[in-house]
């Protein structure tokens, strides 16, 4: 009689203990690592170096873009903004943020498109296309170093409240939530490469599989596909609220854009 | 126009080795893989590389299919006198690129 007590106690805090597990939303901040603590040293050095990292040629692109008037505004991004080293010093890491005007959680992207629409009154750039990505990059440069600082409204912890949902929600044929692997399994190794812990403070970067530059939403689509999940279009609600809640989950950690991974 | 960046000292004393470092936006298709279409994407890489250092060649590298998209390039040479460095990409489809770099030398 003695011993079923003993095996369905010792079952309880098993379930007590798990049931802790998977409530624990987020590494502790000592132990948080970047995806380029995975990468080899050489992929380490392609990042660190400015004059071997190849997204600093979209980085150059945006450069570009910045000073060149479009739209029937005839305006640049400078023509507003100005010099970019000051006035975007610290913008990328306050994004995913509230959109007051279009009342919607946007990410930079996004931000830049709205920007574009309204004040250069110009035709948005398409999403993942050289011009955004080298703007993205451009604009996300300037954070770099800076810890990821999300803003604090409610409008935005809502949109990461629904985004920490979808992190822990199991999808796709597989049956795998991001937490499954990127919580629960980080440094082990998936086929031949190793999972990192998904932060996503360097994006956009330049992955040597894609032989170009990529955004966080290419990235999340890319996971998405890996699980045999339904993928949500570029610029779906959903994808920004997972940013919205991965800014959160990275907050303090320092922006690496543009950032090289394998 | 695609998109190169070179990175080298802009002033070196007579006689001392220089790094040069070359990236230049380009897909290097190969010429293997199928499309969206499953019909064979046509080769289009960049064939070869040269640097030259006041109209002299001073390097130049031949590029494969086996080389990634945006290919970077490092390579050392020694500066002589002040003047004009230029490299030059060419490649498939009528590719060619080329980007001009002053250097100033000093008696060493």
């Amino acid at each position: 009689m003695k011993q079923p007590v003993a095996a369905l106690l010792a079952l309880a805090i098993a379930a007590i203990s798990a049931v802790a597990t998977i409530g624990y939303a987020q590494e502790p901040a000592g132990e948080r690592k970047s995806g380029a603590e995975f990468m080899s040293p050489s992929t380490q050095a392609m990042q660190r170096d400015d004059t071997l990292n190849p997204g600093m040629l979209w980085v150059s692109g945006g450069e570009a873009l910045w000073n060149k008037p479009a739209g029937s505004s005839g305006k640049s991004c400078a023509s507003c903004h100005g010099e970019v080293l000051s006035s975007m010093r610290g913008v990328a890491a306050r994004f995913p943020a509230f959109d007051a005007g279009s009342k919607m959680v946007v990410n930079l992207a996004q931000r830049i498109n709205l920007c574009r629409e309204r004040k250069q009154q110009a035709a948005p750039l398409r999403a993942e296309s050289e011009e955004l990505l080298g703007l993205e990059s451009y604009v996300a440069m300037q954070s770099r170093g800076m810890p990821v600082a999300p803003p604090q409204d409610a409008a935005l912890a809502a949109a990461a409240e629904r985004g920490r949902k979808l992190y822990f929600q199991r999808i796709g044929q597989l049956n795998l939530s991001c937490a499954n692997c990127h919580d629960q399994r980080w440094g082990k190794r998936l086929a031949g490469s190793t999972i990192p812990q998904g932060h996503a403070a360097a994006y956009p970067v330049y992955r040597l599989e894609w032989q170009a530059m990529g955004s966080l939403q290419r990235r999340l689509r890319n996971c998405m596909s890996g699980v045999r999940a339904e993928l949500p279009p570029y610029g779906a609600p959903e994808l920004v609220e997972l940013e919205a809640y991965l800014a959160l989950r990275d907050k303090g950690m320092a922006i690496e854009t543009p950032g090289v991974r394998p | 126009m695609a998109r190169a960046l070179v990175h080298m000292p802009p002033a070196a004393k007579a006689g001392e080795v220089i790094e040069i470092r070359a990236l230049i936006s380009h897909p290097m298709e190969t010429g293997y893989r199928p499309g969206p279409d499953g019909k064979v994407l046509a080769r289009d890489i960049i064939r070869r590389f040269s640097c030259r250092y006041n109209g002299e060649q001073v390097f130049s590298a031949e590029l494969h299919q086996a080389i990634s998209a945006n290919p970077y390039i490092g390579f050392f040479t020694v500066a002589t006198v002040s003047g004009t460095l230029e490299f030059s990409w060419e490649g498939d489809n009528g590719f060619a690129q080329t980007e001009k770099m002053a250097i100033t030398v000093s008696a060493s």
